[in-house]
């Protein structure tokens, strides 16, 4: 049980879920988002630099959750750095099919580098807890939202 | 690990009937199953309850035997079907000792009851201004419904907030009632704290102000203790079969007879009708007329079966154990480090409400279910009480009564497993 436990809760999740990376709201952040979760009450904000070409130069977040939604948000905003919006776009579609599938998708729409994904490839054990993929994803949907100057998210 | 036997040691054992915990067990179906290659032990009879083999034979044969629709056919069949499900009536008006079967209405569930006191009241009864007063333990159907009728009517909704311990702060209450309070809707026990609210006393005092009605949602009480709505002084009580280990989709709606009668219909329909012309309609009296179009049937027959169910077992021997395996659990759980258990009122039902300091509730949630252990984690639709407490999120375990000893022992285990991973 353990065994299988750890897949889903590797060293990597468990570290980022303790200590958060990125874990603060910078002043000159021009796009952000609130996600919520109102199944289990996890609540994000997602803040994103963007510059005048239109590359994301910073990513932090706030927020809480549980290990899963707060290592994915961890590691997120460790790999969006120096993406431009559709890069970012591409990346959570590649990440939302990693969480959801056992095979690699046929093609990426963009061309996704080959690190970040990865450094995502972690969190791909919750592909066998279906009710934990919205924990995962919730700090995903709220970047997008962002992107797409939503302010408020919701996961039902 | 303890054994079923022991399971049974309750406080009063000696003068109460014992529950014959083997044979409850092999009552329900659902407990032979495995989870993961585990047993189920299944501690989240709070959200809903497990259904007893009775039951199910009860709403098999109707349908292999009885079902037609109800009220409508002189032929055989529907005259069956009418006796079942007028028989669910009356088991459930003497499970509350209401005075008559009239003043038991069937909803889909306890919800759709307190929506339809808040919206019959508020067309009939309640103005614009006057009060209604609601307790900071409430479930969420016992606060949006009041919330909708403030905004439609403009009534005032008044909050009894809660003590550390999660018992109502009872001074406050009485601060609150006044000239201007037409309704007291409260917990008997609370679902995310399992708090049990002094209800009969909360009454007296409410009826000693003046003309004031009380609501009282027993989702949690029924299915382990005698209620009787009378000694109580209840205007309306209200639970839901599925809580009573008996099907979802029927609940049950007491209210005084005079009282339903005073009440405007809620929907509109086949059923609620005395006559129809294209002009205009008149509605039958209680209990009817809130019943519009074709009630589950088949539901009914099960909750019939349900009332019989507990009560053969008798509810003293199943309040005595579990509250046996109530002060079981809180033993065994307090001495887990990091533990912290939310509601230590005095007047407890069998539910427990954690957190673990190094572990979020969902991680805790998604541990325990591969170990077997099915819980809640959440915030239990109280989302008011998860706030007074400032957490997110509690693990809620909940026991009924098929549960046992070792269950408790298990989840201790699976616990030790979430320190395991998270330290």
């Amino acid at each position: 049980m353990l065994d299988e436990l750890r897949e889903l809760y590797q060293e990597v999740i468990l570290d980022h879920g303790k200590n958060p990376r990125n874990f603060r709201h910078p002043d000159d952040a021009n796009r952000s988002a609130h996600g919520y979760n109102p199944m289990c009450g996890d609540t994000l904000f997602i803040y994103l630099t963007l510059d005048e070409e239109g590359v994301i130069t910073d990513c932090a977040f706030k927020g809480k959750g549980c290990a899963i939604s707060l290592a994915s948000a961890s590691l997120m905003t460790q790999t969006l750095k120096g993406l431009t919006e559709q890069q970012a776009r591409a990346l959570f579609e590649r990440f939302h099919w990693l969480c959801t599938h056992d095979e690699p998708p046929e093609e990426d729409a963009v061309e996704l580098d080959p690190e970040a994904l990865e450094r995502l490839e972690v969190l791909s054990g919750v592909r066998d807890f279906p009710v934990r993929v919205k924990c995962a994803t919730l700090a995903w949907h709220t970047m997008t939202a962002a992107l797409d100057g939503q302010q408020e998210v919701s996961t039902e | 690990m303890t054994t079923m036997t022991e399971a049974i040691r309750s406080p009063g054992a000696n003068s109460v009937k014992a529950l014959d915990l083997e044979q409850v067990r092999a009552d329900f179906p659902v407990l032979r199953r495995e989870v993961y290659g585990r047993p189920l032990v299944y501690l989240d009879t709070a959200a809903s309850a497990q259904k007893p083999r009775q039951v199910i034979d009860a709403m098999t044969s109707i349908m292999e035997e009885s079902y037609a629709n109800v009220h409508r056919g002189v032929h055989r069949l529907s005259q069956e079907s009418t006796d079942l499900f007028e028989g669910a009536r009356e088991r459930a008006a003497r499970l509350l000792n209401a005075e008559s079967s009239d003043e038991i209405v069937f909803t889909r569930g306890a919800t759709e009851a307190i929506n339809l006191v808040a919206f019959c009241c508020g067309e009939g009864l309640l103005q614009a201004g006057d009060e209604v007063i609601i307790t900071a333990l409430e479930h969420h159907s016992n606060i949006v419904p009041w919330q909708m009728l403030r905004d439609r009517k403009g009534i005032v909704l008044k909050v009894v907030p809660m003590l550390d311990d999660g018992s109502l702060d009872l001074e406050a209450y009485r601060k609150l009632l006044s000239e201007r309070t037409r309704m007291v809707a409260t917990t008997h026990i609370s679902n995310s704290l399992g708090t049990i609210t002094p209800v009969k006393k909360m009454i007296a005092e409410a009826k000693a102000q003046g003309d004031i009605l009380v609501l009282v949602d027993g989702c949690q009480a029924v299915p382990h203790c005698q209620v009787d709505v009378r000694d109580l002084g209840a205007d309306f009580y209200t639970f839901s079969a599925h809580k009573l280990y008996g099907p979802s989709g029927i609940g049950v709606l007491y209210g005084r007879k005079e009282l339903l009668n005073s009440l405007p219909p809620y929907q509109g329909g086949g059923e609620m009708i005395s006559s129809v012309t294209m002009e205009k309609s008149s509605f039958k009296a209680a209990p009817h007329r809130f019943e519009a179009g074709t009630p589950a049937i088949v539901e009914a027959a099960g909750l019939a079966a349900a009332i019989d169910y507990v009560q053969t077992l008798d509810y003293d021997a199943i309040q005595a154990h579990e509250q046996g395996l109530l002060s079981y659990a809180t033993t065994q759980l307090s001495q887990i480090d990091g533990l912290r258990i939310f509601g230590t009122a005095p007047e407890k039902a069998a539910i427990v409400s954690f957190t673990l300091e190094s572990a979020h509730p969902h991680d805790i949630g998604t541990i325990l279910d591969r170990a077997g252990v099915a819980v809640r984690a959440g915030h239990h639709c109280a989302q008011p009480v998860m706030d007074r407490f400032e957490v997110a999120a509690t693990v809620r375990a909940s026991f009924g009564l098929y549960n046992t000893e070792a269950e408790v022992d298990a989840l201790v285990a699976a616990l030790h497993k979430v320190k395991e991973l998270f330290g």
